[in-house]
């Protein structure tokens, strides 16, 4: 018991059957009759009940994905460019790999520096004045307006190189994935038991040695979580891609090049300009889309799960 | 140690193979060579760099928000905080209006997601779920291995379940919205606008987006987050704290409100405060739900406005004139997302501080 107790998860019927060995717990007597009793069982209820109420959106939003989005994820939809206003067929194969490439510049800028960072904020000292700083920042990143990042992303981008393009988009992903990545992958880095850092630095090891040979190794599932997170949040915002990526009829790949610096496509736009045009094949399409998104979203996350799931305990 | 058993430091009878010689191939550990050393020594400048850059970035992020700014600042002045037009042909511009959405959609939310958010951080900490479930298997007299695993893995399941809504891509909520929230709310709207239109809440009818449907909406964005860090606040209630007061005889929910909930407290407002932040900055639910309209209304079935949905509406087709005044609104929001940012960890990292002492 005394083992018990020094957890912080409280004590469950369910996870210590021993404490309740000798008594049959089904025969012990509880009357409603008590005011006490009735109100504890009433307020159990009430929480049960407001928690089952909370699933219902979640619920509800799926089952419109799907009943709405199905009928138009075909092999169609998925492969070809959005139709033009009353034009039949059509779909989002262009906003898919829009969506895709600016994830992935984003990612190619913000996972090196991030990463880099941990490894930085996790050998510092608790006192350095730099580690304070870069974490107090981290954390402004954090809960930084989506809306806003776009709105930096334009004056910095869009602005300066005087066109809409991918690389505005991206830039406006990165502000958005950078403190997800840096955080995570410092908490993963953290995790790495300091023994096994100790034993590096007592061999010899440079710091440089033990971070490469020792602590990233260790920590990549860690990392590799926070990295699956900003993935999964970054494909699925639209206000930082709204008027820095703007929107593309047209596939981003043309004459055998990729057209960074052009407006490009995306998912999350893509399902933003459809829902509010009176056009029912536009609308089919942005559940489709919609529901393509999810999914996306969904797998990513699980797999970033997965990848928590192996962490060197 | 050494005092006690004076006799177990002797010398070692076995020579020991000095770690730090490897002249003859044996030695395992070497201190690095000079090329290790300034590999080290770059490496170690380079995160130390990119930490620099990171810290910097955020700088430059609200110093470039804040420059680009600077000409409707001008212009514009303090007079731009509490106008209520916003007339792009006029060049009249201002934005009481959507700061007065932006917080009254923001409280409305926070209010319903905080009684919702608690009840759900409560239902999952305190293991009603996993208990309910025990009881309800013993009574049906079932206890092998495999059902006494059901409680924990439904209580997860369940945990998994409300983390799915915060991984909604925001722009989806806004499309349920328009084809789910708003159809439903006709009827009821309606009805609570005939009969209690005389009220303030209720005083304009509902047609179409608007207020109500915003809020409904951001409050279900945000119940993933009051619930999630309102958990951690209570699972981290040291459990001796619990078994005081089952042992006194308090009954759960009296445990609940006398030691689990006070103790909690500070981190639950925590969450609260974070909470309240994204919605402040939140962008395209409501830039779907919210009806921009740019009036001032207590009334939930209005259409208003806030100032990310009107940054999300104005900025693709503002002349670079209004592209100024538009920074300005940004610049307004950054300001009051930071301030409630910062508050909201920081009573977070007091209330982690204020546990240490008690376990």
């Amino acid at each position: 018991m005394a083992q018990n107790v020094q957890r912080s998860e409280p004590v469950r019927v369910s996870q210590h059957p021993e404490v309740f060995a000798g008594i049959d717990r089904l025969k012990l007597e509880r009357s409603l009759r008590r005011p006490r009793t009735l109100l504890n069982a009433a307020l159990s209820w009430v929480v049960a009940g407001m928690t089952m109420l909370a699933l219902i959106p979640l619920f509800s939003v799926l089952w419109m994905l799907v009943k709405h989005g199905i009928k138009r994820v075909s092999w169609e939809s998925l492969t070809s460019t959005p139709p033009a206003p009353l034009e039949a067929g059509g779909g989002f194969g262009n906003a898919i790999v829009g969506t895709l490439v600016m994830v992935g510049l984003a990612a190619l800028i913000t996972v090196p520096v991030g990463v880099l960072t941990a490894v930085f904020l996790s050998q510092a000292e608790p006192e350095n004045r730099l580690a304070q700083v870069v974490r107090f920042a981290a954390k402004v990143l954090t809960g930084f307006p989506s809306i806003l990042a776009g709105v930096f992303a334009y004056g910095a981008v869009v602005l300066a190189t005087g066109s809409f393009s991918a690389w505005g988009g991206a830039a406006g992903l990165a502000i958005l994935m950078l403190p997800t990545i840096m955080l995570t992958s410092e908490d993963a880095l953290r995790m790495v038991p300091s023994k096994m850092r100790d034993a590096a630095i007592g061999m010899g090891a440079t710091s440089t040695q033990t971070a490469w040979l020792v602590l990233l190794p260790t920590a990549v599932p860690g990392i590799a979580t926070g990295v699956m997170l900003a993935l999964a949040r970054a494909a699925g915002e639209t206000a930082p891609l709204l008027f820095t990526a703007l929107f593309s009829h047209y596939w981003i790949v043309s004459q055998g090049h990729l057209q960074l610096t052009q407006p490009t496509a995306s998912l999350a736009v893509l399902i933003y300009n459809f829902a509010g045009v009176p056009f029912d094949n536009q609308l089919e399409l942005a559940w489709a889309a919609a529901l393509v998104l999810v999914l996306l979203v969904l797998v990513v996350n699980l797999l970033g799960q997965r990848l928590a799931a192996r962490r060197v305990e | 140690m050494s005092q006690l058993m004076p006799h177990a430091v002797t010398a070692p009878t076995v020579p020991v193979q000095d770690p730090f010689d490897a002249a003859d191939g044996r030695g395992v550990a070497r201190p690095p060579s000079s090329a290790q050393r300034w590999v080290d020594r770059s490496f170690r400048g380079l995160c130390r760099g990119f930490a620099w850059l990171c810290a910097l970035f955020v700088a430059y992020i609200v110093l470039e928000i804040a420059w680009k700014a600077t000409p409707a600042m001008s212009r514009l002045g303090v007079g731009f905080l509490t106008g209520t037009t916003w007339d792009p042909n006029q060049e009249q511009y201002s934005i009481l209006p959507e700061i007065w959405g932006t917080l009254y959609s923001s409280v409305l939310a926070l209010i319903i997601s905080t009684f919702f958010g608690v009840a759900v951080a409560l239902f999952l900490a305190e293991g009603f779920l996993a208990d309910g479930l025990t009881t309800l298997l013993d009574r049906l007299g079932l206890h092998s291995p495999f059902w006494s695993r059901i409680p924990d893995a439904a209580e997860r399941v369940l945990r998994n379940l409300i983390e799915l809504l915060a991984a909604i891509p925001s722009v989806v909520y806004g499309l349920w919205g328009l084809f789910v929230v708003i159809p439903a709310l006709r009827a009821p709207a309606a009805w609570l606008h005939e009969e209690f239109g005389s009220f303030s809440l209720f005083s304009t009818p509902l047609s179409g987006p608007g207020m109500l449907p915003a809020v409904i909406v951001l409050s279900i964005m945000l119940l993933p987050t009051i619930t999630a860090l309102s958990r951690g606040a209570l699972i981290a209630v040291p459990p001796k704290l619990r078994m005081a007061a089952y042992g006194l005889g308090a009954t759960r929910w009296e445990t609940i409100f006398a030691v689990n909930l006070p103790t909690a407290a500070r981190g639950i407002f925590g969450a609260l405060v974070l909470a309240f932040g994204r919605a402040l900055g939140e962008t395209m639910a409501l830039a779907m739900l919210v009806g921009n309209a740019n009036r001032i209304s207590v009334s939930l079935f209005s259409p208003a406005n806030t100032l990310a949905a009107l940054l999300a509406n104005s900025f693709p087709e503002a002349g670079p004139k209004e592209i100024t005044v538009l920074m300005y609104a940004a610049l307004v929001l950054l300001a009051i997302t930071l301030v409630v940012n910062i508050l909201g960890s920081a009573l977070l990292n007091r209330a982690s501080r204020g546990m240490e002492g008690l376990h």
